[in-house]
């Protein structure tokens, strides 16, 4: 079967036969964050793949991943493409490097993963709160429930963690 | 300038100017065509085939790309009466027009067919918009799309900017640097009749527009419009016989990557583009470096995708092509002008097809600006840049074209004049 849900007016859909993207968001929609990890070579990978770019194995187990790390870039929308998000301008789409594999297989490698900034409880960031938000911050993930068995992985300031001075921001506010 | 006498020609890259471009044909750049891509395909075709001196009999070869928004080769083939030996219509956007120049030669050295024409035809502001606006802003989000599009990460400014803006946090480049690509390359439009946009902006007016999505203002962004474009490709040998100058093919280096083309940004400097990749082929191949050309055409389909390939395809330092494109450089006039007509910016949006357009007429010594055309049928270019004026490159020997598709994927080809 597949999974529809109906996100700030915008409709998402999983197909039953799109096996890694169903791992991944049955996960997701039980608030937890798991990667594929490699059977050969046990690196974690992102987004789902069908073999690993590492080492070419298309074996791979769903590994729980803790959902911390720190913008890498972002870019912050303030002319919406999709109507679902013209009520929430602006909003920020962060890139996040994940604390866990950062720098490896090489120097220049991490897990980076997609989401906007959201408040603890997963809405879409207030414009007060967009502005605090750049390059460095420190981030945790949390999630969007968008329907039953859906759920987005998202970011929200990592309240806990200890954040740089003054994350880098585009200069003109 | 010419080309260094040092340069191997007898080196294994044995197409090095054994392929031309022998003709190339526009419609005209527009909003509101109110004609379907089939018309406007044909129409360029036309004007290619026309261009180069040649008749429908002699072109057998015909590619094309495009995103589900286009027409196919066979029927602009049966509109114009051309048979085809051989035929192929891709997928794809940004950096296909080098890369299927690069492809027609191919098939010509094996023997397939002869001469073959690229098309692009796209009614791109009146029918299927790129930046996915429109009806389809609306359509449902699935599968790999849950990645990207469910987070409002869709458009191609939306896609590129963790690039852009990591390139100003890695290297201190300013908005008021990147600004000055639109105000050069809208300066060039002011002398292109054919420009959709022919006003000349200044940075300030860049920076002074709304933004889009940071670092993108309105004006960071390119034109979409209507139009067609085609390009022909034949032997060298069979150039002879074309009615303009011979414009040779030195090198190509089409679709290149960064690891992961599946999500680029796994990897990284993420402030680093395809041309990093890409110019460890186009230049050997070519058998020169970026300090023997005379003019670039490195897409614009924002400001900094201008910049970008300029910097990795090593026409400056990596991290300084905030300086090398608001120094002057890159103007007309100055000592390597980039997108002569005025690009995407400006002339109007066709995936890359108008700047290798640009780049063959400025080989020819052709510019169609607004220059007398003398007894002769030529244009008398007066290299006075001045508003409305000329947009000729003196003396132009070899040019550039670094085609982008995204910051992981772009296609290159550097041309030279016989």
């Amino acid at each position: 079967m597949s999974i529809t849900a109906d996100y700030l007016g915008m409709g998402l859909r999983l197909d039953e036969l799109d096996g890694e993207n169903v791992a991944y968001f049955k996960h997701c929609a039980g608030h937890s964050f798991h990667l594929q990890q490699c059977d050969g070579c046990k690196l974690l990978r992102y987004p789902p793949t069908t073999a690993c770019p590492w080492c070419m194995s298309r074996e791979a187990k769903w590994a729980p991943v803790e959902g911390k790390g720190a913008v890498h870039s972002y870019t912050e929308v303030h002319h919406a493409i999709q109507p679902a998000f013209q009520a929430h301008l602006p909003y920020l789409v962060l890139l996040v490097d994940l604390d866990i594999q950062k720098g490896k297989p090489t120097a220049d490698e991490a897990l980076r993963v997609v989401g906007n900034l959201v408040t603890p409880d997963g809405k879409l960031a207030p414009p007060d709160l967009v502005k605090t938000v750049g390059i460095g911050t420190r981030v945790r993930m949390v999630f969007s429930d968008a329907g039953p068995g859906l759920s987005l992985p998202q970011w929200a300031i990592d309240e806990n963690a200890t954040q740089p001075d003054k994350p880098w921001r585009y200069p003109q506010e | 300038m010419p080309l260094p006498a040092d340069t191997d020609v007898s080196s294994p890259k044995h197409l090095r100017d054994k392929y031309a471009i022998v003709g190339v044909g526009e419609t005209t750049y527009t909003r509101g065509s109110g004609m379907t891509t089939r018309a406007l395909g044909t129409w360029a075709v036309k004007n290619a085939i026309l261009d180069a001196g040649l008749t429908a009999a002699d072109v057998d070869g015909m590619l094309s790309y495009q995103s589900g928004d286009s027409t196919f080769g066979t029927f602009i083939a049966g509109d114009l009466g051309i048979r085809l030996n051989f035929f192929m219509d891709v997928f794809g956007g940004g950096s296909s027009t080098e890369a299927l120049i690069g492809i027609a030669m191919g098939v010509i050295e094996a023997g397939m067919c002869k001469t073959v024409v690229i098309f692009r035809a796209m009614n791109g502001y009146s029918q299927v918009r790129i930046g996915g606006t429109g009806a389809r802003s609306a359509a449902p989000v699935a599968g790999d799309m849950l990645h990207s599009r469910a987070y409002g990460w869709q458009s191609a400014g939306q896609s590129f900017s963790f690039t852009f803006m990591r390139h100003m946090h890695d290297y201190g480049t300013t908005p008021a640097q990147v600004a000055a690509v639109r105000a050069a390359h809208s300066a060039h439009a002011s002398n292109n009749p054919k420009a959709y946009y022919k006003k000349r902006v200044t940075v300030e007016d860049v920076l002074a527009s709304r933004i889009i999505c940071k670092p993108l203002h309105l004006l960071d962004c390119c034109v979409e419009t209507d139009n067609a474009t085609a390009i022909i490709v034949t032997s060298a040998d069979r150039a002879r016989d074309a009615r303009h100058h011979r414009v040779l093919i030195r090198a190509i280096a089409g679709r290149v990557c960064k690891p992961r083309a599946d999500m680029h940004y796994q990897t990284g400097p993420i402030s680093a583009v395809a041309g990093r990749y890409a110019r460890e082929i186009l230049w050997p191949n070519a058998g020169i470096g970026p300090q023997d050309v005379d003019v670039t055409g490195s897409y614009d389909a924002f400001t900094f995708t201008t910049m970008l390939q300029l910097e990795d395809y090593g026409f400056c330092k990596k991290g300084e092509g905030g300086h090398y494109v608001s120094d002057g450089t890159i103007r007309l006039g100055g000592r390597r002008p980039n997108n002569t007509s005025g690009g995407h910016q400006c002339e109007g949006y066709t995936h890359g097809m108008n700047m290798v357009i640009e780049n063959v007429r400025q080989l020819r010594h052709d510019v169609d600006d607004s220059c007398p055309v003398g007894p002769d049928g030529k244009r008398k270019h007066t290299y006075d840049y001045r508003e409305g004026g000329c947009r000729q490159v003196k003396d132009c020997e070899v040019t550039a074209n670094l085609g982008w598709a995204n910051p992981g994927t772009g296609s290159a080809m550097v041309m030279r004049r016989d």
